[in-house]
Protein backbone atom coordinates (compact mmCIF):
# COMPACT_ATOMS: atom_id res chain seq x y z
CA UNK A 1 0.00 0.00 0.00
CA UNK A 2 1.21 3.53 -0.76
CA UNK A 3 0.03 6.74 0.82
CA UNK A 4 1.41 10.11 -0.31
CA UNK A 5 4.12 8.34 -2.25
CA UNK A 6 5.41 6.39 0.73
CA UNK A 7 5.30 2.65 1.20
CA UNK A 8 3.08 1.64 4.05
CA UNK A 9 3.61 -1.84 5.52
CA UNK A 10 0.65 -4.22 5.40
CA UNK A 11 0.61 -4.39 9.18
CA UNK A 12 -0.30 -0.71 9.19
CA UNK A 13 -3.92 -1.44 8.32
CA UNK A 14 -4.21 -3.80 11.28
CA UNK A 15 -2.62 -1.30 13.66
CA UNK A 16 -4.77 1.54 12.34
CA UNK A 17 -8.06 -0.26 12.86
CA UNK A 18 -6.97 -1.66 16.19
CA UNK A 19 -6.31 1.92 17.33
CA UNK A 20 -9.65 3.11 15.94
CA UNK A 21 -11.34 0.25 17.80
CA UNK A 22 -9.49 1.20 21.01
CA UNK A 23 -10.63 4.83 20.73
CA UNK A 24 -14.24 3.93 20.04
CA UNK A 25 -14.14 1.48 22.94
CA UNK A 26 -12.62 3.96 25.37
CA UNK A 27 -15.15 6.60 24.39
CA UNK A 28 -17.83 4.11 25.42
CA UNK A 29 -19.90 5.04 22.39
CA UNK A 30 -21.34 1.61 21.80
CA UNK A 31 -21.98 -0.84 24.55
CA UNK A 32 -21.19 -3.77 22.20
CA UNK A 33 -17.64 -2.53 21.56
CA UNK A 34 -15.31 -2.71 24.54
CA UNK A 35 -11.76 -1.30 24.09
CA UNK A 36 -9.50 -3.48 21.97
CA UNK A 37 -6.94 -3.81 24.76
CA UNK A 38 -9.63 -5.31 27.00
CA UNK A 39 -10.49 -7.78 24.26
CA UNK A 40 -6.85 -8.80 24.01
CA UNK A 41 -6.66 -9.23 27.77
CA UNK A 42 -9.81 -11.36 27.65
CA UNK A 43 -8.26 -13.41 24.86
CA UNK A 44 -5.12 -14.10 26.88
CA UNK A 45 -7.25 -15.14 29.80
CA UNK A 46 -9.68 -17.18 27.73
CA UNK A 47 -7.09 -19.37 26.03
CA UNK A 48 -5.93 -20.56 29.44
CA UNK A 49 -9.31 -21.85 30.54
CA UNK A 50 -10.07 -25.56 30.37
CA UNK A 51 -13.40 -24.90 28.71
CA UNK A 52 -11.75 -23.06 25.85
CA UNK A 53 -9.09 -25.72 25.41
CA UNK A 54 -11.68 -28.48 25.32
CA UNK A 55 -13.70 -26.53 22.79
CA UNK A 56 -10.59 -26.00 20.64
CA UNK A 57 -9.76 -29.68 20.76
CA UNK A 58 -13.31 -30.58 19.78
CA UNK A 59 -13.25 -28.06 16.96
CA UNK A 60 -10.00 -29.31 15.48
CA UNK A 61 -11.08 -32.90 15.85
CA UNK A 62 -14.45 -32.30 14.18
CA UNK A 63 -12.79 -30.26 11.47
CA UNK A 64 -10.20 -32.96 10.73
CA UNK A 65 -12.77 -35.76 10.73
CA UNK A 66 -15.25 -33.85 8.57
CA UNK A 67 -12.60 -32.71 6.14
CA UNK A 68 -11.14 -36.23 5.96
CA UNK A 69 -14.57 -37.59 5.12
CA UNK A 70 -15.06 -34.88 2.51
CA UNK A 71 -11.78 -35.86 0.83
CA UNK A 72 -12.52 -39.58 1.03
CA UNK A 73 -15.94 -39.13 -0.52
CA UNK A 74 -15.37 -36.09 -2.70
CA UNK A 75 -12.29 -37.07 -4.68
CA UNK A 76 -13.48 -40.57 -5.72
CA UNK A 77 -16.92 -39.16 -6.56
CA UNK A 78 -15.34 -36.40 -8.65
CA UNK A 79 -13.12 -38.91 -10.46
CA UNK A 80 -16.15 -41.13 -11.14
CA UNK A 81 -18.13 -38.19 -12.52
CA UNK A 82 -15.16 -37.10 -14.61
CA UNK A 83 -14.77 -40.53 -16.18
CA UNK A 84 -18.28 -41.98 -16.40
CA UNK A 85 -20.83 -39.98 -18.29
CA UNK A 86 -23.77 -41.76 -16.66
CA UNK A 87 -22.48 -40.76 -13.21
CA UNK A 88 -22.11 -37.17 -14.35
CA UNK A 89 -25.64 -37.09 -15.75
CA UNK A 90 -27.06 -38.71 -12.63
CA UNK A 91 -25.24 -36.58 -10.02
CA UNK A 92 -24.07 -33.45 -11.81
CA UNK A 93 -27.15 -31.36 -11.21
CA UNK A 94 -27.29 -32.25 -7.54
CA UNK A 95 -23.65 -31.44 -6.92
CA UNK A 96 -24.18 -28.08 -8.60
CA UNK A 97 -27.27 -27.42 -6.48
CA UNK A 98 -25.45 -28.28 -3.27
CA UNK A 99 -22.33 -26.33 -4.12
CA UNK A 100 -24.26 -23.07 -4.17
CA UNK A 101 -27.05 -23.92 -1.72
CA UNK A 102 -27.24 -22.26 1.73
CA UNK A 103 -26.33 -25.45 3.54
CA UNK A 104 -26.89 -23.87 6.95
CA UNK A 105 -30.58 -24.56 6.36
CA UNK A 106 -29.83 -28.28 6.44
CA UNK A 107 -27.99 -28.28 9.75
CA UNK A 108 -31.22 -28.62 11.83
CA UNK A 109 -32.05 -31.71 9.76
CA UNK A 110 -28.59 -33.11 10.48
CA UNK A 111 -29.18 -32.39 14.15
CA UNK A 112 -32.33 -34.46 14.08
CA UNK A 113 -30.53 -37.28 12.31
CA UNK A 114 -27.31 -37.30 14.31
CA UNK A 115 -28.23 -35.71 17.63
CA UNK A 116 -26.88 -32.70 19.47
CA UNK A 117 -23.29 -33.82 19.57
CA UNK A 118 -19.98 -33.97 17.78
CA UNK A 119 -21.30 -36.24 15.00
CA UNK A 120 -23.57 -33.43 13.81
CA UNK A 121 -20.60 -31.05 13.63
CA UNK A 122 -18.49 -33.58 11.72
CA UNK A 123 -21.31 -34.18 9.24
CA UNK A 124 -21.82 -30.42 8.85
CA UNK A 125 -18.14 -29.91 8.09
CA UNK A 126 -18.27 -32.71 5.54
CA UNK A 127 -21.43 -31.35 3.95
CA UNK A 128 -19.95 -27.87 3.60
CA UNK A 129 -16.65 -29.03 2.12
CA UNK A 130 -17.47 -32.01 -0.07
CA UNK A 131 -19.32 -30.49 -3.05
CA UNK A 132 -16.67 -28.08 -4.24
CA UNK A 133 -14.11 -30.89 -3.97
CA UNK A 134 -16.31 -33.12 -6.14
CA UNK A 135 -16.83 -30.36 -8.69
CA UNK A 136 -13.18 -29.35 -9.00
CA UNK A 137 -11.95 -32.94 -9.10
CA UNK A 138 -14.42 -33.68 -11.87
CA UNK A 139 -13.27 -30.63 -13.83
CA UNK A 140 -9.63 -31.63 -13.38
CA UNK A 141 -10.22 -35.20 -14.53
CA UNK A 142 -12.23 -34.08 -17.54
CA UNK A 143 -9.50 -31.73 -18.68
CA UNK A 144 -6.70 -34.26 -18.58
CA UNK A 145 -5.05 -34.20 -21.99
CA UNK A 146 -6.43 -37.31 -23.78
CA UNK A 147 -3.14 -37.87 -25.52
CA UNK A 148 -1.46 -38.40 -22.12
CA UNK A 149 -3.88 -41.28 -21.59
CA UNK A 150 -3.19 -42.63 -25.07
CA UNK A 151 0.51 -42.32 -24.38
CA UNK A 152 0.25 -44.34 -21.18
CA UNK A 153 -1.90 -46.98 -22.91
CA UNK A 154 0.51 -47.24 -25.81
CA UNK A 155 3.29 -48.07 -23.33
CA UNK A 156 1.17 -50.78 -21.76
CA UNK A 157 -0.42 -49.01 -18.79
CA UNK A 158 -3.02 -50.99 -16.85
CA UNK A 159 -6.29 -49.40 -15.70
CA UNK A 160 -4.78 -48.80 -12.29
CA UNK A 161 -1.70 -47.19 -13.86
CA UNK A 162 -3.94 -44.82 -15.80
CA UNK A 163 -5.55 -43.60 -12.59
CA UNK A 164 -2.55 -43.60 -10.28
CA UNK A 165 0.14 -42.42 -12.68
CA UNK A 166 -1.73 -40.16 -15.08
CA UNK A 167 -5.27 -39.07 -14.17
CA UNK A 168 -4.80 -38.14 -10.51
CA UNK A 169 -1.46 -36.44 -11.08
CA UNK A 170 -2.63 -34.54 -14.13
CA UNK A 171 -5.74 -33.36 -12.27
CA UNK A 172 -3.82 -32.53 -9.09
CA UNK A 173 -3.85 -28.73 -9.52
CA UNK A 174 -7.65 -28.66 -9.84
CA UNK A 175 -8.06 -31.17 -7.02
CA UNK A 176 -5.93 -28.99 -4.74
CA UNK A 177 -7.89 -25.89 -5.71
CA UNK A 178 -11.04 -27.80 -4.71
CA UNK A 179 -9.45 -28.86 -1.44
CA UNK A 180 -8.48 -25.27 -0.63
CA UNK A 181 -11.99 -23.99 -1.28
CA UNK A 182 -13.30 -27.02 0.61
CA UNK A 183 -11.19 -26.14 3.66
CA UNK A 184 -12.46 -22.55 3.65
CA UNK A 185 -16.02 -23.87 3.55
CA UNK A 186 -15.24 -26.47 6.20
CA UNK A 187 -14.11 -23.72 8.58
CA UNK A 188 -17.50 -22.10 8.12
CA UNK A 189 -19.12 -25.49 8.61
CA UNK A 190 -17.33 -26.21 11.87
CA UNK A 191 -18.34 -22.83 13.31
CA UNK A 192 -21.91 -22.82 12.05
CA UNK A 193 -22.38 -26.41 13.18
CA UNK A 194 -21.25 -25.54 16.69
CA UNK A 195 -23.29 -22.36 16.81
CA UNK A 196 -26.45 -24.18 15.87
CA UNK A 197 -25.85 -27.13 18.17
CA UNK A 198 -24.77 -24.53 20.78
CA UNK A 199 -24.31 -26.88 23.69
CA UNK A 200 -20.77 -28.04 22.90
CA UNK A 201 -17.46 -26.49 21.86
CA UNK A 202 -17.19 -22.92 20.69
CA UNK A 203 -20.94 -22.86 20.19
CA UNK A 204 -21.41 -23.30 23.90
CA UNK A 205 -18.86 -20.54 24.60
CA UNK A 206 -20.50 -18.16 22.14
CA UNK A 207 -23.86 -18.91 23.66
CA UNK A 208 -22.45 -18.26 27.11
CA UNK A 209 -20.71 -15.01 26.18
CA UNK A 210 -23.48 -13.43 24.15
CA UNK A 211 -26.25 -14.44 26.53
CA UNK A 212 -24.36 -12.82 29.43
CA UNK A 213 -23.18 -9.84 27.37
CA UNK A 214 -19.52 -10.74 27.94
CA UNK A 215 -18.55 -8.75 24.87
CA UNK A 216 -14.79 -8.82 25.56
CA UNK A 217 -14.75 -12.63 25.53
CA UNK A 218 -17.16 -12.71 22.61
CA UNK A 219 -14.89 -10.58 20.45
CA UNK A 220 -11.78 -12.46 21.57
CA UNK A 221 -13.30 -15.73 20.38
CA UNK A 222 -14.46 -14.16 17.12
CA UNK A 223 -11.00 -12.79 16.37
CA UNK A 224 -9.47 -16.17 17.09
CA UNK A 225 -11.85 -17.98 14.75
CA UNK A 226 -11.30 -15.47 11.95
CA UNK A 227 -7.55 -15.83 12.36
CA UNK A 228 -7.84 -19.60 12.30
CA UNK A 229 -9.89 -19.51 9.08
CA UNK A 230 -7.34 -17.25 7.40
CA UNK A 231 -4.44 -19.36 8.55
CA UNK A 232 -6.05 -22.54 7.22
CA UNK A 233 -6.67 -20.95 3.80
CA UNK A 234 -3.12 -19.57 3.70
CA UNK A 235 -1.63 -22.98 4.50
CA UNK A 236 -3.44 -24.64 1.62
CA UNK A 237 -2.59 -21.73 -0.67
CA UNK A 238 1.06 -22.27 0.19
CA UNK A 239 0.81 -26.00 -0.59
CA UNK A 240 -0.94 -25.12 -3.82
CA UNK A 241 1.84 -22.79 -4.94
CA UNK A 242 4.28 -25.66 -4.51
CA UNK A 243 2.60 -27.57 -7.34
CA UNK A 244 1.90 -24.47 -9.40
CA UNK A 245 5.18 -24.82 -11.25
CA UNK A 246 3.67 -27.43 -13.46
CA UNK A 247 0.05 -26.36 -13.22
CA UNK A 248 0.91 -23.28 -15.26
CA UNK A 249 2.97 -25.21 -17.73
CA UNK A 250 0.44 -27.82 -18.77
CA UNK A 251 -0.89 -28.36 -22.22
CA UNK B 1 20.78 -45.08 -57.45
CA UNK B 2 20.80 -41.76 -55.67
CA UNK B 3 21.48 -39.75 -58.77
CA UNK B 4 19.69 -41.91 -61.31
CA UNK B 5 17.46 -39.03 -62.29
CA UNK B 6 14.54 -41.29 -63.12
CA UNK B 7 11.30 -39.41 -63.21
CA UNK B 8 8.94 -42.31 -62.79
CA UNK B 9 8.43 -43.38 -59.23
CA UNK B 10 8.74 -47.10 -58.94
CA UNK B 11 5.35 -48.41 -58.08
CA UNK B 12 4.68 -51.73 -56.47
CA UNK B 13 1.47 -53.61 -56.00
CA UNK B 14 0.15 -53.16 -52.47
CA UNK B 15 1.06 -56.64 -51.41
CA UNK B 16 0.54 -57.12 -47.70
CA UNK B 17 3.80 -58.49 -46.45
CA UNK B 18 6.35 -57.07 -44.06
CA UNK B 19 6.69 -56.88 -40.32
CA UNK B 20 3.45 -54.91 -40.02
CA UNK B 21 0.48 -55.74 -42.23
CA UNK B 22 -2.90 -54.10 -42.53
CA UNK B 23 -5.55 -56.45 -43.85
CA UNK B 24 -8.87 -55.02 -44.93
CA UNK B 25 -8.86 -52.27 -42.31
CA UNK B 26 -12.01 -50.13 -42.22
CA UNK B 27 -13.02 -47.68 -39.56
CA UNK B 28 -16.37 -46.05 -39.06
CA UNK B 29 -16.71 -43.71 -36.10
CA UNK B 30 -19.74 -43.72 -33.82
CA UNK B 31 -21.25 -40.72 -35.55
CA UNK B 32 -21.36 -42.70 -38.80
CA UNK B 33 -18.33 -40.98 -40.32
CA UNK B 34 -16.27 -43.45 -42.29
CA UNK B 35 -12.59 -42.67 -41.85
CA UNK B 36 -10.96 -45.64 -43.55
CA UNK B 37 -12.08 -48.18 -46.11
CA UNK B 38 -10.47 -51.47 -47.04
CA UNK B 39 -6.83 -50.67 -46.31
CA UNK B 40 -4.42 -53.41 -47.36
CA UNK B 41 -0.81 -52.52 -46.75
CA UNK B 42 2.54 -54.04 -45.93
CA UNK B 43 5.27 -52.24 -44.01
CA UNK B 44 8.69 -53.73 -44.80
CA UNK B 45 11.05 -54.42 -41.91
CA UNK B 46 13.80 -51.89 -41.34
CA UNK B 47 12.24 -49.31 -43.67
CA UNK B 48 10.42 -46.06 -43.18
CA UNK B 49 6.95 -45.94 -44.65
CA UNK B 50 5.05 -42.66 -44.73
CA UNK B 51 1.29 -42.34 -44.73
CA UNK B 52 0.59 -39.22 -46.75
CA UNK B 53 -2.65 -37.58 -47.69
CA UNK B 54 -4.87 -34.53 -47.33
CA UNK B 55 -6.26 -33.56 -43.93
CA UNK B 56 -9.04 -35.83 -42.80
CA UNK B 57 -7.92 -38.80 -44.88
CA UNK B 58 -7.62 -40.92 -41.75
CA UNK B 59 -3.84 -41.32 -41.69
CA UNK B 60 -3.63 -40.73 -37.95
CA UNK B 61 -6.61 -43.06 -37.46
CA UNK B 62 -4.76 -45.79 -39.34
CA UNK B 63 -1.61 -45.20 -37.28
CA UNK B 64 -3.59 -45.42 -34.03
CA UNK B 65 -5.24 -48.63 -35.21
CA UNK B 66 -1.78 -50.07 -35.90
CA UNK B 67 -0.75 -48.92 -32.42
CA UNK B 68 -3.73 -50.75 -30.92
CA UNK B 69 -5.09 -47.50 -29.48
CA UNK B 70 -8.17 -47.62 -31.71
CA UNK B 71 -10.14 -50.67 -32.78
CA UNK B 72 -10.86 -51.08 -36.47
CA UNK B 73 -14.49 -51.63 -37.50
CA UNK B 74 -13.27 -54.38 -39.84
CA UNK B 75 -9.98 -56.01 -40.70
CA UNK B 76 -6.87 -57.00 -38.80
CA UNK B 77 -3.43 -55.63 -38.10
CA UNK B 78 -0.71 -58.25 -38.09
CA UNK B 79 2.61 -57.51 -36.38
CA UNK B 80 5.31 -60.17 -36.56
CA UNK B 81 2.70 -62.67 -37.73
CA UNK B 82 0.33 -62.06 -34.81
CA UNK B 83 -2.95 -60.20 -34.81
CA UNK B 84 -3.02 -56.98 -32.80
CA UNK B 85 -5.61 -56.72 -30.04
CA UNK B 86 -4.18 -53.67 -28.27
CA UNK B 87 -0.93 -51.86 -27.61
CA UNK B 88 2.12 -54.10 -27.36
CA UNK B 89 5.78 -53.89 -26.40
CA UNK B 90 6.95 -54.36 -29.99
CA UNK B 91 5.37 -51.02 -30.98
CA UNK B 92 6.13 -47.55 -29.60
CA UNK B 93 4.31 -44.32 -30.41
CA UNK B 94 5.60 -40.79 -30.87
CA UNK B 95 2.84 -38.23 -30.41
CA UNK B 96 2.11 -35.12 -32.40
CA UNK B 97 1.63 -33.05 -29.23
CA UNK B 98 4.57 -34.82 -27.50
CA UNK B 99 2.31 -36.14 -24.67
CA UNK B 100 4.90 -35.52 -21.97
CA UNK B 101 3.93 -35.63 -18.32
CA UNK B 102 4.37 -32.03 -17.14
CA UNK B 103 4.95 -33.10 -13.55
CA UNK B 104 7.84 -35.41 -14.39
CA UNK B 105 11.45 -34.63 -15.28
CA UNK B 106 12.87 -35.46 -18.70
CA UNK B 107 14.52 -38.51 -17.16
CA UNK B 108 11.28 -39.82 -15.72
CA UNK B 109 9.36 -39.10 -18.90
CA UNK B 110 11.85 -41.02 -21.01
CA UNK B 111 11.90 -43.90 -18.53
CA UNK B 112 8.09 -44.00 -18.28
CA UNK B 113 7.59 -46.90 -20.70
CA UNK B 114 10.13 -48.94 -18.74
CA UNK B 115 8.57 -47.84 -15.43
CA UNK B 116 5.22 -49.24 -16.59
CA UNK B 117 6.96 -52.51 -17.42
CA UNK B 118 8.37 -52.72 -13.92
CA UNK B 119 12.03 -52.26 -14.85
CA UNK B 120 13.94 -51.39 -11.64
CA UNK B 121 14.63 -47.72 -11.12
CA UNK B 122 18.41 -47.79 -11.46
CA UNK B 123 18.28 -49.87 -14.62
CA UNK B 124 15.57 -47.85 -16.36
CA UNK B 125 17.28 -44.57 -15.52
CA UNK B 126 20.50 -45.90 -17.02
CA UNK B 127 18.71 -46.86 -20.24
CA UNK B 128 16.85 -43.54 -20.31
CA UNK B 129 20.07 -41.55 -19.87
CA UNK B 130 21.69 -43.23 -22.85
CA UNK B 131 18.68 -42.48 -25.06
CA UNK B 132 18.49 -38.89 -23.83
CA UNK B 133 22.11 -38.53 -24.92
CA UNK B 134 21.31 -40.20 -28.24
CA UNK B 135 18.68 -37.58 -29.12
CA UNK B 136 21.07 -34.79 -28.13
CA UNK B 137 19.58 -33.81 -24.78
CA UNK B 138 22.40 -34.84 -22.43
CA UNK B 139 22.46 -32.45 -19.49
CA UNK B 140 18.68 -31.88 -19.57
CA UNK B 141 17.76 -35.01 -17.57
CA UNK B 142 16.48 -33.14 -14.54
CA UNK B 143 14.62 -30.43 -16.47
CA UNK B 144 10.85 -30.31 -16.77
CA UNK B 145 8.96 -30.26 -20.09
CA UNK B 146 7.83 -26.64 -19.76
CA UNK B 147 11.47 -25.58 -19.56
CA UNK B 148 12.14 -27.05 -23.02
CA UNK B 149 11.42 -25.78 -26.54
CA UNK B 150 8.97 -27.62 -28.80
CA UNK B 151 11.78 -29.31 -30.68
CA UNK B 152 13.43 -30.47 -27.47
CA UNK B 153 10.12 -31.80 -26.14
CA UNK B 154 9.68 -33.91 -29.23
CA UNK B 155 13.20 -35.26 -28.75
CA UNK B 156 12.08 -36.36 -25.30
CA UNK B 157 9.08 -38.07 -26.91
CA UNK B 158 11.38 -39.80 -29.35
CA UNK B 159 13.81 -40.88 -26.62
CA UNK B 160 10.88 -42.32 -24.67
CA UNK B 161 9.81 -44.38 -27.69
CA UNK B 162 13.40 -45.56 -28.29
CA UNK B 163 13.93 -46.45 -24.63
CA UNK B 164 11.45 -49.35 -24.73
CA UNK B 165 13.39 -50.81 -27.67
CA UNK B 166 10.33 -51.56 -29.79
CA UNK B 167 10.84 -52.96 -33.26
CA UNK B 168 8.24 -50.67 -34.78
CA UNK B 169 8.15 -46.92 -34.20
CA UNK B 170 4.88 -45.17 -34.99
CA UNK B 171 5.24 -41.43 -35.46
CA UNK B 172 2.19 -39.20 -35.74
CA UNK B 173 3.22 -35.95 -37.45
CA UNK B 174 6.08 -35.69 -34.97
CA UNK B 175 7.52 -32.51 -36.46
CA UNK B 176 4.34 -30.59 -37.15
CA UNK B 177 4.43 -28.68 -33.87
CA UNK B 178 8.04 -27.48 -34.19
CA UNK B 179 9.47 -24.60 -36.20
CA UNK B 180 10.91 -24.98 -39.70
CA UNK B 181 14.63 -24.99 -38.84
CA UNK B 182 14.14 -27.45 -36.01
CA UNK B 183 12.06 -29.53 -38.34
CA UNK B 184 14.82 -29.82 -40.94
CA UNK B 185 17.42 -30.72 -38.35
CA UNK B 186 14.98 -33.23 -36.93
CA UNK B 187 14.43 -34.87 -40.31
CA UNK B 188 18.18 -35.23 -40.78
CA UNK B 189 18.56 -36.73 -37.32
CA UNK B 190 15.72 -39.11 -38.08
CA UNK B 191 17.57 -40.40 -41.13
CA UNK B 192 20.64 -41.07 -38.99
CA UNK B 193 18.45 -42.85 -36.52
CA UNK B 194 16.96 -45.11 -39.18
CA UNK B 195 20.44 -46.02 -40.40
CA UNK B 196 21.70 -46.84 -36.92
CA UNK B 197 18.67 -48.39 -35.24
CA UNK B 198 17.44 -50.91 -37.78
CA UNK B 199 13.86 -50.40 -36.71
CA UNK B 200 10.72 -50.21 -38.77
CA UNK B 201 9.23 -46.72 -38.88
CA UNK B 202 5.69 -45.78 -39.80
CA UNK B 203 5.35 -42.09 -40.18
CA UNK B 204 2.35 -39.82 -40.69
CA UNK B 205 2.76 -36.42 -42.29
CA UNK B 206 0.95 -34.00 -44.55
CA UNK B 207 4.19 -32.60 -45.94
CA UNK B 208 5.14 -34.05 -49.33
CA UNK B 209 8.77 -32.88 -49.03
CA UNK B 210 9.09 -34.46 -45.63
CA UNK B 211 7.51 -37.70 -46.82
CA UNK B 212 9.85 -38.10 -49.80
CA UNK B 213 12.87 -36.91 -47.85
CA UNK B 214 12.67 -39.46 -45.07
CA UNK B 215 10.85 -42.42 -46.64
CA UNK B 216 11.69 -45.62 -48.39
CA UNK B 217 8.03 -46.04 -49.23
CA UNK B 218 5.22 -43.46 -49.45
CA UNK B 219 1.58 -44.49 -49.16
CA UNK B 220 -0.85 -42.01 -50.69
CA UNK B 221 -4.29 -42.04 -49.12
CA UNK B 222 -7.47 -40.67 -50.71
CA UNK B 223 -9.72 -38.22 -48.84
CA UNK B 224 -12.44 -39.52 -46.55
CA UNK B 225 -13.03 -42.36 -46.48
CA UNK B 226 -9.29 -42.96 -46.61
CA UNK B 227 -8.25 -45.71 -49.00
CA UNK B 228 -4.88 -46.55 -50.48
CA UNK B 229 -4.42 -44.53 -53.64
CA UNK B 230 -0.86 -45.56 -54.45
CA UNK B 231 2.24 -46.99 -52.90
CA UNK B 232 5.43 -45.39 -54.14
CA UNK B 233 8.97 -46.64 -53.57
CA UNK B 234 11.19 -43.59 -53.37
CA UNK B 235 14.36 -45.51 -54.18
CA UNK B 236 16.42 -42.69 -52.68
CA UNK B 237 19.70 -43.27 -50.91
CA UNK B 238 19.18 -41.82 -47.45
CA UNK B 239 22.71 -42.56 -46.37
CA UNK B 240 24.26 -39.61 -48.23
CA UNK B 241 24.54 -36.01 -47.12
CA UNK B 242 21.29 -34.11 -46.51
CA UNK B 243 22.32 -31.33 -48.90
CA UNK B 244 22.87 -33.83 -51.67
CA UNK B 245 19.53 -35.44 -51.07
CA UNK B 246 17.62 -32.16 -51.01
CA UNK B 247 19.13 -31.20 -54.39
CA UNK B 248 18.73 -34.67 -55.88
CA UNK B 249 16.70 -34.47 -59.08
CA UNK B 250 14.86 -37.68 -58.35
CA UNK B 251 13.84 -36.26 -54.97
CA UNK B 252 12.60 -33.03 -56.53
CA UNK B 253 10.75 -34.79 -59.34
CA UNK B 254 9.09 -37.15 -56.95
CA UNK B 255 7.86 -34.30 -54.77
CA UNK B 256 6.37 -32.68 -57.87
CA UNK B 257 4.82 -35.91 -59.04
CA UNK B 258 3.16 -36.64 -55.73
CA UNK B 259 1.89 -33.08 -55.62
CA UNK B 260 0.25 -33.61 -59.01
CA UNK B 261 -1.40 -36.79 -57.72
CA UNK B 262 -2.65 -35.22 -54.51
CA UNK B 263 -3.80 -32.12 -56.30
CA UNK B 264 -6.76 -33.89 -57.87
CA UNK B 265 -8.15 -34.57 -54.39
CA UNK B 266 -8.22 -30.90 -53.50
CA UNK B 267 -11.35 -28.99 -54.26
Amino acid sequence: MRILGRDIPIMFALVFWALAWEIVGRAELVFLVPPFSHVLAALAEMVQTGKFQDATLLTFESFALGMGLALLLGIPLGVLMGRVEAAEKLLGTWVNVFVSAPLTALVPVIMILFGLGQTTIVVTVMLFAVWIIVLDTQAGIKHVNPSLLEMARSFGASRLDLYARILLLAALPEILAGVRLGIIRAVKGVVIGQLLVSIIGYGELFELYSRNFLMEQFWALTILLFAFAMLAAELVGWAERKVEFYAGARG
Amino acid sequence: MNTSGATDPVETATKPDGIVQARGISKTYDGGIQALEGIDLGFPKGELTTLLGPSGCGKTTLLKIIAGLLEPSAGTIIVNGRAVTGPGPERAFVFQDFALMPWASVLRNVAFGLELRGVPRRERHGIARSHIAKVGLAGFEERYPHELSGGMRQRVGLARALAVDAEVLLMDEPFSAVDEQTRRKFQEDLLHLIQSENKTFIFVTHSIEEAVYVSDQVVLLTPRPGAVSRVIRTGLDHGGSPEELRRNKRYLDMVEEIWQMLREYLV
